[in-house]
C-alpha cells in the first residue's frame, strides 16, 4: 500500500484536515474527492501555493518554523505533516504543536537508518545519496534527518503516543521485510500519533 | 502586454428607495455613478464587484476619450486577459456614497434644503456602502456576485459583503486591508482632517457656496496620506536624496525630488477632490470595526460568512501590514471559513495592491477562475 492510500484509510469521512507543507495540495485533493474533508493547507513555496489556489484548495502562506500559534488547540481532526518534519528547524517543538492542534496527526519521514544509507556510510564513508534522499549534504533541505528508532524515541520523550505505524521500501511498498525490520528495510515510514 | 479595455463610459443609477444609514439618519434621492466592463452572462453568474479605496472612484479601468489620458485606477489589473479578466467576467465598479465623482455626496444638493450638503452630509459607514451596492446589484440583475474585490478600504467592503450578504457572494479578495484601524492609522487620519479643518478657507465646511475652498488643507492631507502609502524603500529607490537643481540652495523652496513629488501629488489631488468627502472617508475608515458589536471578538463577527475568502498582504506595506491581514486570516480560520492567504514580496508599500506584480496577478486570476 502506498502512502496516499494509507492516509486515505486513516482519515474518516467529513474530517477537518490541516496539511502542513501541503505542496501543490495532492493529498488534500485526494481526500476532498474521496472523503469529503474540509481542507486547509499550509505552504511556503510561491509556485506550489498558486497550484493550490488553481486547484481550489484553501492554502495559507506561512513559515512553519516561525510557529503555528495561530492554530487553535484541537481545531482539526487530523493534522498531516508529510516529508516535512526533517526540514524544520525545531522538529521537537513542531511535534508538540501538531499534536496540540490536531486530535490525531499523520507524519511521514524518510528513514536514515535504511540499509542502503547505512551501507553507503559504512563502505564509502560518505553522506548517503539515495532514492528517498536524493540531495547532497550541502544542498539538502533535510537538516534534521533521523532513523525510525530516533523518531520513536523523541515521541516517547514528549509523551506522544504512536497509534499506527507502517514502513515502506524505496518503491513505496510495505512487505514482510519492512514489517519485520522497519528501521533496517524501511526507506520511509508513516505514523499516526496523538498526545 | 495585453491590450486594455479601450473606451469606457460612466453610468448612473438612482436608488429606488431611501437608505436608512447606520447613524440613524435617512438619505434620500441617492444616485450612484458606476462603470461596468465585460458582459453579464445568461445566468448572471460572472459578476465581480470592485470596491474602491479612500480616494478612488468608479473609473477603475479603460479611458473615456483619448487613449493617452490616464486610464482608470486599477487598469493594470482589470481588462481582457488581465488578473480580473473582462473577457470572462462582468466587472462593476461604483463610486461610493459620500464620494465626489458623481455619486451623492457632500458636494451634491440636499433635496430638502436645495443647498449643498457640505458638512451636513451624514457620516456613512462601510455597511451603508455595502447596502447601497446591493441595490445596485439588484438593478443590474446580479443576485449573487461571483466575487467582490478591493484593496485597503475596498478590502473592508469586500469582507463586509461576505458578512452581511452571505447568500449573495461566492468569493472575496481582501487585499492590503485590516480588520480595524490601529491608533497609528487613526492618528494619521486625524492629522489629515486637522489640515483641512484648520484651513481658513474650509469655513466650517460651507466653502462650496463661496469662491474659496480649503485646497491648502486638502493638499497637506494628501501629502501626509501619500507618505503612508509608500514604503521607505520605494521612496529611497524613486527619489533617494536627489536634488532638483543638483545643489543645495539653503532655502525652503523645493530642493529634494521627494518634496517636488509630494507637492505635485498634493496639488493634483486638491484640484480634483472634495474636502468634505475626504473628511467623511477618513472617518468611515476610523469607524470600521466589524468585531465591535461582538465585544471585540472577530471570530464571532465572521460567523455568518459563507464565501471563500482570499486575503493578500504586501511585505513592505506598513499602513496595513501583513500582521493586520493575518488578524483577519486567523479569525477566519478560527471561524472555520474557507480561507487562503498570501504575503506578496513587493517594495511599493501600501500602494502595492495597485501594481500588476506577477505573483499577485497569478494568484488573483487563479482564485477567480478555479
Amino acid at each position: 500500500m502506498k502512502t496516499l492510500e494509507i492516509i486515505n484509510n486513516w482519515i474518516a469521512k467529513d474530517s477537518k484536515v490541516l496539511d502542513l507543507g501541503c505542496g501543490k495540495g495532492e493529498i488534500l485533493l485526494d481526500l476532498i474527492a474521496s472523503k469529503n474533508i474540509k481542507a486547509v493547507g499550509v505552504e511556503i513555496d510561491d509556485s506550489k501555493i498558486n497550484e493550490c489556489i488553481s486547484n481550489g484548495i484553501n492554502v495559507i502562506e506561512q513559515n512553519i518554523d516561525e510557529g503555528l500559534a495561530n492554530f487553535i488547540d484541537k481545531s482539526f481532526d487530523v493534522v498531516i505533516m508529510s516529508q516535512t518534519i526533517q526540514v524544520l528547524r525545531d522538529p521537537k517543538k513542531a511535534l508538540k504543536e501538531i499534536t496540540r492542534i490536531g486530535n490525531e496527526c499523520i507524519v511521514t519521514i524518510p528513514n536514515f537508518g535504511h540499509w542502503r544509507a547505512r551501507l553507503i556510510l559504512l563502505l564509502k564513508g560518505k553522506m548517503p545519496v539515495t532514492g528517498p534522499l536524493p540531495d547532497s549534504w550541502f544542498n539538502t533541505p533535510n537538516i534534521h534527518l533521523c532513523t525510525l528508532e530516533d523518531f520513536e524515541l523523541l515521541c516517547s520523550d514528549v509523551s506522544i503516543q504512536i497509534t499506527e505505524k507502517v514502513s515502506f521500501d524505496s518503491k513505496g511498498n510495505s512487505n514482510i521485510f519492512t514489517r519485520t525490520w522497519p528501521n533496517f528495510f524501511g526507506a520511509s515510514a508513516i505514523y499516526k500519533i496523538s498526545n | 502586454m495585453s491590450k486594455g479595455l479601450g473606451k469606457v463610459i460612466k453610468q448612473s443609477f438612482k436608488l429606488p428607495s431611501d437608505l436608512l444609514l447606520e447613524c440613524g439618519k435617512t438619505l434620500k434621492n441617492i444616485e450612484l455613478t458606476y462603470e461596468t466592463y465585460g458582459e453579464l452572462n445568461a445566468d448572471a453568474s460572472n459578476a465581480i464587484l470592485i470596491c474602491h479605496a479612500l480616494s478612488g472612484n468608479h473609473h477603475a479601468a479603460g479611458y473615456y476619450e483619448d487613449e493617452n489620458e490616464r486610464p482608470g485606477w486599477w487598469d493594470a489589473l482589470i481588462g481582457p486577459n488581465k488578473a480580473i479578466d473582462t473577457d470572462k467576467f462582468f466587472v462593476v465598479c461604483p463610486n461610493n456614497i459620500g464620494g465626489c465623482h458623481g455619486s451623492t455626496g457632500p458636494s451634491s444638493i440636499n433635496p430638502e434644503t436645495k443647498k449643498f450638503y457640505g458638512p451636513d452630509f451624514p457620516v456613512i459607514t462601510v455597511k451603508d456602502w455595502v447596502n447601497s451596492q446591493a441595490l445596485l446589484a439588484d438593478h443590474l440583475n446580479v443576485k449573487c456576485w461571483h466575487a467582490a474585490i478591493g484593496g485597503s478600504l475596498g478590502g473592508m467592503q469586500a469582507l463586509e459583503w461576505c458578512r452581511l450578504f452571505p447568500d449573495r457572494i461566492l468569493k472575496a479578495s481582501v487585499i492590503a486591508a485590516a480588520p480595524k484601524l490601529s491608533a497609528q492609522n487613526i492618528a494619521f487620519n486625524e492629522v489629515a482632517r486637522q489640515a483641512i479643518i484648520t484651513d481658513p478657507d474650509f469655513q466650517e465646511g460651507h466653502y462650496l457656496d463661496t469662491e474659496k475652498s480649503p485646497k491648502r488643507g486638502l493638499r497637506l492631507a494628501r501629502m501626509v496620506g501619500h507618505i503612508t502609502y509608500l514604503s521607505d524603500e520605494a521612496m529611497r529607490d524613486k527619489f533617494g536624496r536627489e536634488l532638483k537643481e543638483g545643489k543645495l540652495n539653503f532655502g525652503f523652496d523645493v530642493e529634494f525630488e521627494v518634496e517636488s513629488y509630494l507637492r505635485y501629488q498634493g496639488d493634483v489631488f486638491s484640484e480634483s477632490f472634495d474636502a468634505n468627502t475626504y473628511l467623511l472617508m477618513t472617518k468611515l475608515l476610523d469607524y470600521y470595526d466589524p468585531a465591535e458589536k461582538y465585544h471585540g471578538n472577530l471570530v464571532k463577527a465572521f460567523e455568518t460568512i459563507k464565501a471563500k475568502i482570499m486575503v493578500i498582504s504586501f511585505s513592505s506595506d506598513w499602513r496595513f501590514s501583513p500582521e493586520r491581514s493575518k488578524e483577519i486570516v486567523n479569525a477566519l480560520l478560527a471561524a472555520e471559513k474557507d480561507t487562503t492567504y498570501l504575503e506578496i514580496e513587493s517594495s511599493h508599500g501600501h500602494d502595492s495592491f495597485l501594481f500588476a506584480e506577477d505573483r499577485y496577478v497569478n494568484a488573483l486570476s487563479a482564485f477567480l477562475e478555479n
